[in-house]
């Protein structure tokens, strides 16, 4: 028998969507809280058990409003104070022909720092994670769904929490290699 | 497993009885994974695609010839001159970035609007985008004569002479515009790739090719939360792809409506060019997607609720874009201007008469069969259909750029305009780019999004919380 600390943590197997939110809500309501549950496309309730809501957005709004001041600047200090020249005696600060790529760049910086951000948070790209080391693991992009309780949870128990996995109905328990 | 089939039944969505499904019905989380991914990781490639992918190959090498000929001899190969200083380039350019409008619009828009359909076509759609602008952004860049000095003129880089680009110009507008758009599609594009990297990478044989799938994936790896950020971010990525999409033909369109030339100065361009930039675009989908679907037998995916959703939207904007027409030709009558009744009497009647009257046949005449829901559902007539009207949206963009062009104020500097060999085969060439690299992307990547697929299917349901 291995130590607690030589595992990354029992790794429970589902086969339908029903039985993992299910299952991810009774453990969480068990007093677990190191839990990730895998599965091939996404649940909101499975997220939701977890009590988890993304934040991700705001760096949506932050990029967007970044996006568009430096639209704006670059083309006000380009036209307007470091090259300034008139041009039809238009305004040098003329706002309204400066909407346009004030908007695109808006919209790009903020696409841009939205999807980077989400990668971030999500820890990717990441080359190695041991819940790939389950062989049957392989199936969670395709038709199965996983409930991983990781062993640094302070109620985790080698063989308390097996019990308490297959107790909620786990195909299967596997022990997960570092 | 059967219970629990059971209990997702009773949440499933009332559906009409007559309504053809979006999935065919008969299949489970692993079907689809394993009917999508097949087509890459283990079938054969069809000798029909082989062939077709060879003879694309050779038209795109007309691209490399005539864009040689171009820089070693200069821009006088092509027949521009004046007055006609935009020819075959900029019709063909808006052209193609009128086709790259559908797949935004298939990905964004129908899905902030929750159109279950798009999700079978909406990768292939963007993918499509993707090469369609990749082919548009050719044409301008070599427009310039001389591309290697383009990044002074395009980018926002001082000259030597720490002169900046004229940011109040709508050409300025349109590199931002279309950048941005090439940028976010393929952003958006890649995002919505990396679950379905992460299937590929799982179920794929080869080590190596296991490999790239999962650097492509970045170790991707279907947790709760990362699903959560994830569809955040794909939503807030189509919110904000919407406005972009209708920017984009909009900033197009201002290329030719700020100027003061009769037949581009006009305030229908913007919402014109955007309804003529998604009609083209669903003919360019179906186009591809018709062939494909019989190629790879993906008739459980693509059912005839998408075809004809498709051809309905066809119908719709191609009425928008005949609306347009007829509003040309009003205001050219109306509004007293002689310029403008010039205009638009010699394009019903001057030396391109022929062009005008095609362009009416192909886009306002032609589509009105799709009246019929007997030709919607035909492949066949529907296909031949969608040819018709790409045909007619290349003729759109002519009538706009030449016609206005060459005969504006002064009889003395009107002219005519013939596009050379060169223009042609740059046209023809960027055709066999765009074939070229759609056949590689579906034998590459998974065409169709598997995990949104599963989200359709009603195992997939599951309870609130009580």
């Amino acid at each position: 028998m291995k130590d607690k600390k030589d595992i990354y943590g029992l790794m429970a197997e589902f086969d339908n969507p029903q039985a993992i939110v299910d299952a991810t809500r009774a453990t969480y309501k068990a007093g677990y809280r190191k839990v990730d549950a895998y599965s091939p496309f996404p649940i909101e309730e499975l997220s939701e058990a977890l009590e988890f809501h993304p934040k991700v957005q705001y760096i949506v709004l932050c990029g967007g409003i970044i996006g568009g001041l430096l639209g704006y600047g670059l083309q006000y200090w380009t036209s307007a104070v470091d090259y300034a020249i008139n041009i039809g005696g238009r305004p040098l600060n003329s706002w309204v022909s400066f909407i346009p790529i004030t908007f695109e760049l808006t919209v790009l910086i903020g696409a841009f720092s939205g999807a980077i951000g989400m990668l971030i948070l999500n820890g990717l790209p990441q080359p190695y994670h041991p819940v790939f080391n389950v062989p049957r693991f392989s199936t969670a992009s395709s038709d199965r769904f996983f409930l991983c309780i990781e062993a640094i949870d302070p109620k985790f128990d080698r063989r308390a929490t097996a019990e308490f996995l297959k107790s909620l109905g786990a195909l299967e328990v596997t022990e997960v290699e570092p | 497993m059967e219970a629990n089939s059971a209990t997702a039944h009773q949440h499933q969505e009332p559906v009409l009885k007559d309504v053809i499904p979006v999935v065919n019905p008969g299949h489970n989380f692993e079907t689809v994974s394993d009917k999508i991914s097949s087509i890459v990781l283990r079938e054969r490639t069809p000798i029909t695609l082989i062939m077709a992918l060879g003879i694309a190959f050779l038209v795109m090498n007309l691209l490399m010839a005539a864009l040689t000929k171009l820089l070693y001899q200069g821009v006088g190969v092509w027949g521009l001159n004046t007055p006609v200083g935009w020819g075959l380039d900029i019709t063909t350019f808006v052209w193609w970035i009128g086709i790259g409008h559908a797949g935004t619009l298939i990905s964004a828009i129908l899905l902030l609007m929750g159109q279950k359909w798009r999700t079978s076509i909406n990768r292939f759609a963007e993918a499509m985008t993707l090469f369609a602008v990749a082919c548009a952004a050719i044409f301008p860049l070599f427009h310039t004569g001389r591309p290697w000095f383009a990044a002074y003129w395009l980018l926002p880089i001082p000259n030597t002479m720490a002169l900046w680009p004229q940011f109040r110009s709508p050409l300025m507008w349109d590199v931002f515009a279309i950048s941005t758009y090439g940028s976010v599609s393929l952003l958006f594009w890649y995002v919505g790739l990396i679950p379905d990297l992460g299937t590929m990478r799982d179920r794929a044989k080869n080590q190596i090719v296991k490999m790239i799938y999962g650097m492509l994936s970045m170790g991707w790896r279907g947790e709760a939360r990362h699903w959560a950020r994830y569809e955040t971010i794909y939503n807030l990525l189509a919110g904000l792809a919407t406005p972009l999409v209708v920017s984009v033909h909009t900033i197009v369109s201002f290329d030719f409506a700020v100027s003061v030339i009769p037949g581009w100065h006009t305030t229908i361009f913007p919402p014109y060019f955007v309804a003529g930039a998604i009609f083209s675009g669903f003919a360019m989908v179906l186009t591809l997607l018709l062939p494909a679907r019989y190629l790879f037998n993906l008739h459980d995916f693509v059912t005839m609720r998408h075809i004809e959703n498709m051809a309905k939207v066809m119908l719709v904007t191609g009425l928008m874009v005949f609306y347009g027409y007829n509003m040309e030709a009003f205001f050219g009558w109306y509004c007293g201007n002689e310029y403008e009744f010039y205009m638009i009497y010699n394009r019903m009647t001057g030396p391109y008469w022929w062009v005008y009257w095609l362009l009416i046949f192909c886009n306002g005449v032609a589509p009105q069969v799709l009246w019929i829901k007997k030709v919607r559902q035909n492949v066949y007539i529907l296909w031949g259909i969608t040819i018709i009207v790409n045909i007619g949206m290349w003729f759109e963009r002519f009538i706009i750029v030449v016609t206005s062009l060459h005969r504006d104020f002064m009889p003395s500097v009107w002219g005519m305009y013939a596009p050379t060999i060169w223009e042609w085969m740059l046209y023809a060439g960027t055709i066999g780019m765009f074939i070229f690299l759609m056949i590689l992307f579906v034998r590459a990547l998974p065409m169709i999004p598997m995990f949104e697929i599963k989200t359709l299917l009603p195992q997939s349901k599951v309870r609130h919380k009580e």
